[in-house]
């Protein structure tokens, strides 16, 4: 066998092997999804049976339709829940993107006195896990009367999203060269207008994903949210699926009936939003 | 009308210094070349008139008004930058309107300035298109044409062919020369290169240090270069440049190797003055394959040993050796020459250059 076909074979051997690796993490990422979905559907026996059970012997959408049944039906107020996790985490996304997106733009942009030290600031209370937080919190939202409402809740999540919103769209902004926003000003453009005309539409895509991190984080978010909220007005899905842990006995089809309609629509967003994550879209601006 | 006058611009980013004080003055029309090594400050000086930076002192009156404080957009100028900026995400056409989107023109009116800006720079077929689909002349030719749908009094171009290879470039000087005389606006050019600022320009401005060593035609900054820095920055090869010491009407160079005091000269120094004797390639040349500028009594006759050669086809470049230095000539009608032989040289002192040495100024009156 000569240098080429030997070279020729071991390539071939390396996609293989990197196919086969690939799919394994691919595998480990969406089984418990997988899973997830499948207990929602089979009886209670079969998810916990031991060994596992990987084909269900039999289907139904009995956990669904308990689900929206009403209280004493085996329902809970998912209706309520959605709603209270789609309005906190839509208001407190906009409010973190806004604020990150002015901070990003900032750090970006200009020079001022003790930028880097805000900035290690910022990014240090990313170190601070939420949940040391909570005590405190919890306090502080009673003393000001603002414990199990939505503007207590937006208000947790966005001082959570925003150090991380300014850092994501700081990078975001460092990509659009500074020259297009001069030409634009050259162009008969304010500060302002150059912003929104050029800067803006093409950081879009990465304040896009700015705001699908924030979103997921704060519809996703649990151990926040279940000290900060009690009642079904302020609620949010998360801590709805502790509706289903009674004191003996935990029904395990029925949260992951509701785990699937929390995902759904996170699901939706982000696919959605992905097909504006278009990359490159400066290039082309400056030389290339 | 747009004369530009620059009277005492200075820039300073804390307690540096970047442009120290300099005067200018642009007449209506005129095509001006910055030029200069990189951190001259041509680069600020043009970004200060173009409103881009804060000056720190001195004044810009652009057609008799003074901008010093007006944003960019109240200026009346365009700009071709370096890296073109032209915005990624609109198409040619886009690019090319924009402006006068933003000045709130009629789309009749846009429609007509965009169709005769792309007929001047033969865009006509790539308008909707967008940049990232542009060849680097193409997207160099969108920027002009963005410059040039405003109507500007006042063209600012920074270093806009660095980027291009070497044949684009010579195409492209010529396009923005045609360009200039077709649109007769007054121009402002940023180059570090002296052929594009001798090609281009009416007058050029030759920056160092934040300081203009001096303003002149083409010509004049050729043939008479106001300074040391002048001579050795304008003209390729470099004119050869070396120390000496004036001896009772000779020049006495470090080894001990001697030439005339050139003519032109001789009422300007005394003997014991330090100086810098200056020879352009061109003035320098093996016997016979060269042309003297000046009366036949100044061409001074001397013997040399051939180093290198470099054959450019119709010349060659042959770096001789005197005062223990390559000196570089031109030689004309080339011959082939070894290295180590040993050639008649002529140097046409009629054209030398003497500058003080401390002061680095010429010493011509």
């Amino acid at each position: 066998m000569d240098e080429n076909s030997s070279a020729r074979l071991k390539r071939r051997l390396l996609g293989i092997i990197y196919r086969i690796g690939l799919f394994l993490a691919m595998l480990t990422i969406c089984l418990p999804g997988l899973w997830i979905v499948l207990s929602s559907l089979r009886p209670a026996v079969e998810i916990m049976a031991k060994p596992p059970v990987w084909i269900p012997q039999e289907i139904s959408f009995d956990a669904y339709i308990a689900m929206f049944s009403g209280i004493g039906k085996g329902g809970i107020p998912v209706i309520e829940y959605f709603r209270n996790s789609l309005i906190i985490s839509v208001t407190s996304t906009v409010i973190a993107v806004a604020i990150g997106m002015a901070g990003g733009y900032a750090f970006a942009r200009y020079r001022f006195h003790g930028k880097s030290s805000v900035f290690l600031g910022l990014m240090l209370t990313r170190t601070v896990p939420g949940i040391a937080l909570s005590l405190p919190l919890f306090f502080l939202y009673v003393r000001l009367g603002i414990i199990d409402t939505h503007f207590g809740l937006i208000l947790a999540y966005v001082a959570l999203n925003v150090p991380f919103t300014i850092w994501l769209i700081d990078g975001f902004f460092r990509q659009v060269p500074k020259d297009l926003a001069e030409a634009a000003q050259i162009d008969g453009c304010t500060r302002w207008q150059a912003f929104w005309q050029v800067e803006f539409p093409l950081a879009g895509p990465g304040i896009a994903s700015a705001a699908i991190f924030a979103f997921l984080t704060c519809w996703n978010e649990f151990a926040l949210a279940s000290q900060l909220t009690r009642s079904v007005s302020a609620k949010t899905l998360p801590v709805g699926l502790l509706d289903y842990t009674a004191e003996f006995t935990i029904d395990w089809r029925g949260m992951c009936a509701l785990a699937v309609v929390m995902i759904i629509p996170a699901l939706t967003l982000t696919y959605i939003v992905q097909k504006h994550l278009v990359g490159g879209l400066t290039s082309g601006a400056v030389k290339g | 009308m747009a004369t530009i006058t620059l009277t005492k611009l200075t820039k300073r980013y804390g307690n540096i210094g970047i442009v120290h004080g300099i005067d200018l003055d642009i007449a209506d029309r005129e095509f001006i070349a910055l030029v200069g090594p990189s951190g001259c400050g041509k680069s600020t000086t043009l970004r200060m008139i173009a409103g881009l930076e804060e000056i720190s002192a001195g004044s810009i009156d652009i057609g008799g008004r003074v901008v010093n404080d007006l944003p960019p957009r109240s200026r009346n100028i365009s700009m071709v930058f370096q890296s073109y900026a032209l915005y990624p995400h609109m198409t040619v056409r886009e690019n090319l309107g924009f402006s006068l989107k933003i000045a709130g023109a009629a789309k009749e009116d846009m429609e007509r300035r965009v169709a005769e800006a792309s007929t001047i720079l033969g865009l006509d077929a790539l308008l909707d298109r967008r940049p990232s689909q542009l060849s680097g002349g193409q997207r160099q030719r969108v920027a002009m044409g963005r410059a040039i749908v405003r109507d500007p009094d006042v063209f600012l171009f920074d270093e806009p062919l660095s980027n291009l290879d070497a044949k684009l470039r010579t195409q492209m000087r010529t396009e923005i020369k045609k360009l200039h005389a077709k649109v007769q606006s007054t121009v402002i050019y940023v180059t570090h290169d002296q052929v594009e600022a001798m090609t281009l320009a009416d007058r050029i401005v030759i920056m160092r240090d934040g300081h203009i060593e001096q303003v002149g035609t083409p010509d004049e900054v050729f043939r008479r270069p106001a300074t040391r820095f002048v001579a050795g920055f304008i003209g390729s090869p470099p004119m050869n440049l070396h120390e000496a010491t004036v001896d009772d009407g000779k020049l006495v160079f470090a080894s001990g190797e001697k030439l005339p005091l050139p003519g032109q000269f001789k009422a300007n120094v005394a003997t014991g003055d330090r100086v810098v004797f200056g020879l352009r390639p061109d003035d320098i040349y093996p016997t016979g394959h060269g042309i003297s500028s000046g009366a036949a009594a100044e061409v001074h006759q001397i013997e040399l040993p051939i180093t290198v050669t470099e054959p450019l086809g119709n010349e060659t470049l042959v770096f001789v050796e005197f005062n223990r230095q390559d000196w570089v000539s031109r030689m004309l009608n080339p011959r082939p020459l070894r290295p180590g032989e040993r050639v008649a040289m002529s140097l046409d002192m009629s054209q030398a250059h003497l500058f003080a040495t401390e002061t680095g100024k010429t010493l011509r009156s």
